[in-house]
């Protein structure tokens, strides 16, 4: 997984990468047989040493419009009949110029912070709830807040807390043995939310406004005879060590914390909670101090740094300078909006709402089949989120805590169950299953599989 | 003077050691006309060149930081280079530099007033002017860093239509309070502390626009005792209004940051290292701005070295407070055996190679470059005093950068880490709002008296007439001296 966007690169491995003194960008010449092509060059760690890979499609000149022409560079020329996928024989020359890729993620390991979880079946046999207690979660003592807020089931000795009884209460569980790391749920909550396509030059800053996104890191067990080990910060890993990684991937989106960090920051109210357990966004009331982003442990909330939705296609922002035959957007893409969703305007922090917009309209409808019944609870998983909807490998599940069949109850019942940065308190409604691995232990390399998690006291 | 009192007559009792003379708060025993030509000339006469010199970049300046503001609002707050996870940057570094700066009015004026020390009545308008004008440059960060700047008045606690209520769990609702709050009362005590002197100039223009906008903020004062003692005694409690204020401004300011979740912000120890961060940097800008002053306008007897050898020890101090700040910090960060904490630390002063160089600036000039303030000589060399000063406005901006930016690039989540990189707004805003700072002071410079002429007066010797009538001429006797060497103090002369 690269985490490049809107231009493809030559994905060259570790080793090789390194002894040509390459730059992340830096153009390269490939010539195979009589054909040449010019490419910016990136490290793909894992990769196989002395081969590079060239992903397809890219360099389209025209007929893709604005958002596709352009973009990439072609590598069909070096396609020939006789060999269509695997040549051989190629040589690289390094160019002095560099390329600016829009890599959205600059960290490639994980710093011993357990973020992820992952262990062996044999771990899990002996210890099932090994991924409660990996990282800090195993031995800080429990979090102690003077400031009690609505947080857990409501009952008599916590009156404050969440109505499971009358409300539906949601939650979410992603299986992380289950996900593949597609990025679909990232394309899906993209179409379903209305999110903006913000353009190379602001995904370049680190402006990418995705509510979802797919973090990757990269795992190294053994720093050569050394055994991995948490307190190991920043330490580079050597390109024999990183051709030998191994990689994973965690979706991360808002975690509908019930102790949210964000809303006790907010100055105006913007973001607040709701009955059913949703960290809600007023946008309308959204002034855009950003404080509640930089309140939020797990980076999940998105700023309108400029009018994404308003600026002409060929022009990043609506602005004074702008062409004045061009401004705003086309109506054609106007269609391309989701009705049931706003379209944030600039200066507003927009995030993940677990697709609000579908349980409103599933408890209206549930309302009104129910007419004077008292069965208010919409059925049993019938709604879906949009991730959890395009997960081909459903490893989303989506639904109501308050309803003991829900195959999300289910999940979060498993020992595998664990909430991302426990040690703050924020009492989040999504959370991970920890991932299983099975390695044949006849397998070369067996025992390095999912043994760094194991060091991440 | 207690000065003058404290001497004994030497000459009566030989063997005694002598007691040295209190350093006089003016030199050269000016006379009360002395003082009031000398800075009522200030406004009264014409601006030296290098006024001119200096008025004309400040005003381009300023308008470099509108055109900035403008471009930012019409455009977007994607003009300055703020990103995710860095989603405060030049902006709140900014805001906290400037209110930090405002910090030294205050003190000077009400804490070191309700406890007599009487060297500050020299330094004290102009730390106040500077104060207030160091805080309008505050205040435009976090009013134009919003991402709807039209809507902010939702801060302010008023019914609307939407029903919605403040959140005053927030910090920054805190912070808007606390602001406009010090806003407010440095104003008002400003100008109580003006009515006096504006009063004098007044009375000495001509006729015309000048005397009657004089005339009209001196409020019919006339200097009659009933007015002097209501004056005195409203100053005093608008003193005591302020004192509260110095501590608890900065105090809010670092809630911001000490009330997150963030490793690197949620720290207790913000509070007081905030407000002696405030004083230290405060105090550097009160001595950059006047040392060229009192040179510029002759200012020389009325700020003397005394006063310049205070300052630097209160820098001297809080820099040092500050530097043990620094240093409890990776001092708790380590004991609190928490991962987070410490990967924040060691990640700002050392493995986020691009940004570490912050770090090392920040303490630099901050801790190391004061150290300097331990020698006397170093203190009386204004080039030593105005390179240290230099060092601490820097590093008291690197300090900001480093507390806001630098935790931020290395937020919980190392998925999400990611550098900041400014922009040309960002420079040309920062750089624009030292323009618009230095035209304030420039204009004040011009309209009002620099130094509070009624309180000045107050310190010279003969302003206590009752004690030692043969040594000190009292006020009354004023008129029939001839100066300026009737009454030098000759203790060594008696001696010998």
């Amino acid at each position: 997984m690269t985490k490049l966007t809107w231009d493809n690169a030559a994905w060259i491995s570790a080793a090789l990468f390194r002894d040509l003194g390459l730059k992340t960008g830096q153009m390269v010449k490939i010539t195979a047989g009589e054909t040449e092509i010019v490419i910016p060059a990136i490290e793909a760690p894992g990769h196989v040493t002395n081969s590079i890979t060239l992903p397809m499609g890219y360099g389209e000149t025209n007929g893709l419009g604005y958002v596709g022409n352009g973009r990439g560079f072609n590598v069909f020329p070096l396609r020939k009949n006789a060999n269509q996928f695997v040549i051989s024989g190629a040589k690289i020359e390094v160019l002095s110029d560099v390329y600016e890729l829009a890599i959205t993620q600059d960290q490639n390991t994980m710093e011993g912070r357990a973020v992820y979880r992952e262990g062996t079946e044999a771990q899990f046999d002996k210890e099932p709830d090994f991924a409660q207690k990996t990282g800090m979660d195993g031995h800080i003592p429990p979090n102690i807040s003077f400031y009690k807020g609505q947080v857990g089931v409501k009952s008599e000795t916590n009156p404050d807390g969440f109505d499971y009884e009358h409300e539906h209460q949601w939650g979410m569980s992603i299986d992380l043995s289950k996900c593949i790391g597609c990025t679909a749920c990232i394309v899906a909550c993209q179409s379903e939310n209305n999110i903006p396509v913000v353009g190379k030059d602001q995904v370049v800053k680190g402006r990418i406004m995705q509510w979802i996104r797919m973090d990757r890191y990269f795992a190294v067990s053994k720093w050569g005879e050394e055994e991995a080990n948490a307190d190991d910060v920043m330490r580079s890993p050597t390109a024999e060590q990183l051709e030998n990684a191994e990689m994973v991937h965690q979706p991360m989106a808002c975690q509908q914390c019930e102790a949210a960090p964000c809303e006790t920051v907010c100055p105006v109210n913007a973001t607040v909670h709701t009955e059913d357990g949703l960290n809600a966004m007023a946008y309308n009331r959204c002034i855009g101090t950003r404080y509640c982003a930089n309140n939020c442990p797990y980076i999940a909330r998105r700023f309108n740094w400029f009018d994404y939705n308003k600026r002409p296609l060929d022009e990043l922002y609506w602005g004074p300078l702008s062409s004045k035959d061009k401004t705003g957007m086309r109506e054609s893409m106007k269609l391309q909006k989701n009705p049931n969703v706003t379209v944030r305007m600039r200066g507003v922090i927009e995030k993940c709402t677990y697709c609000v917009q579908r349980l409103e309209a599933s408890k209206i409808e549930q309302k009104q089949k129910q007419r004077d019944s008292k069965d208010f609870r919409i059925p049993t998983d019938r709604v879906k989120v949009a991730c959890q909807q395009a997960c081909p490998a459903e490893a989303i599940e989506f639904g109501d805590l308050a309803d003991e069949k829900s195959s999300v109850n289910k999940a979060k019942a498993s020992p595998r169950n664990y909430p991302v940065l426990k040690y703050i308190g924020t009492q989040p409604r999504t959370s991970y299953l920890a991932r299983l691995r099975n390695p044949n232990p006849e397998m070369p390399g067996a025992e390095a599989v999912a043994a760094w998690s194991a060091h991440q006291i | 003077m207690e000065a003058t009192a404290d001497t004994p007559s030497t000459a009566d009792a030989p063997s005694e050691a002598r007691i040295l003379d209190r350093e006089p708060l003016v030199l050269n025993n000016r006379s009360y006309a002395w003082i009031t030509n000398r800075i009522c000339g200030i406004v009264e006469n014409k601006q030296p060149a290098l006024w001119w010199l200096l008025f004309v970049p400040s005003v381009v300046l300023t308008a470099i930081m509108a055109f900035c503001f403008v471009y930012l609002i019409s455009t977007g707050v994607g003009v300055w280079g703020q990103r995710t996870p860095v989603y405060w940057a030049w902006d709140i570094t900014n805001f906290v530099f400037w209110i930090g700066i405002g910090h030294a009015g205050t003190l000077i004026s009400a804490i070191l007033f309700l406890t007599r020390q009487k060297w500050r009545t020299s330094v004290n308008r102009a730390a106040e002017a500077m104060t207030l004008f160091a805080v309008m440059c505050a205040g435009l960060f976090p009013a134009f860093h919003v991402g709807r700047v039209w809507m902010v008045w939702f801060l302010a606690p008023i019914p609307n239509a939407n029903a919605i209520w403040q959140n005053f769990k927030s910090p920054l609702l805190w912070d808007v309070f606390a602001v406009s709050t010090y806003f407010t009362v440095s104003v008002i005590f400003w100008f109580i502390g003006l009515v006096p002197d504006l009063a004098t100039l007044r009375d000495r223009c001509k006729p015309g626009l000048r005397k009657m906008l004089y005339g009209f903020f001196a409020l019919g004062w006339r200097g009659g005792n009933r007015q002097w003692s209501h004056y005195e005694t409203a100053y005093m409690l608008l003193a005591a209004l302020s004192t509260p204020l110095v501590l608890s401004v900065h105090s809010v300011v670092s809630f911001d940051f000490a009330t997150s979740v963030v490793p690197g912000w949620h720290t207790t120890i913000f509070p007081p290292y905030f407000v002696a961060g405030a004083i230290f940097g405060g105090f550097a800008m009160v001595l950059t701005l006047m040392i060229p002053a009192r040179k510029i306008y002759g200012l020389q007897d009325l700020i003397t070295p005394k006063h310049i050898d205070n300052m630097a020890k209160i820098i001297l101090l809080t820099g040092t407070i500050v530097g043990y700040a620094y240093c409890m910090e990776f001092f708790m960060a380590y004991y609190s055996a928490n991962k987070y904490e410490l990967q924040t630390f060691q990640l700002r002063a050392y493995f986020n190679r691009e940004s570490a160089w912050y770090y090392y600036c920040m303490f630099g000039f901050n801790v190391i470059s004061p150290q300097l303030f331990w020698f006397r000589s170093m203190r009386h060399n204004l080039f030593a005093v105005m390179a240290v000063c230099m060092c601490v406005n820097a590093g008291m901006w690197y300090e900001r950068y480093v507390i806001i930016v630098t935790t931020l690039e290395r937020h919980l989540v190392p998925g999400s880490w990611r550098n900041f990189d400014a922009t040309w707004v960002d420079n040309w805003t920062f750089i624009g709002t030292f323009g618009f700072f230095m035209m304030l002071f420039l204009l004040f410079l011009r309209f009002l008296p620099v130094i509070a002429i009624g309180e000045v007066k107050g310190v010279l010797p003969q302003s206590d007439p009752h004690h030692e009538p043969d040594r000190e001429p009292g006020v009354q006797e004023e008129d029939l001296m001839d100066y300026p060497d009737r009454h030098v103090a000759k203790p060594a002369a008696a001696n010998a």
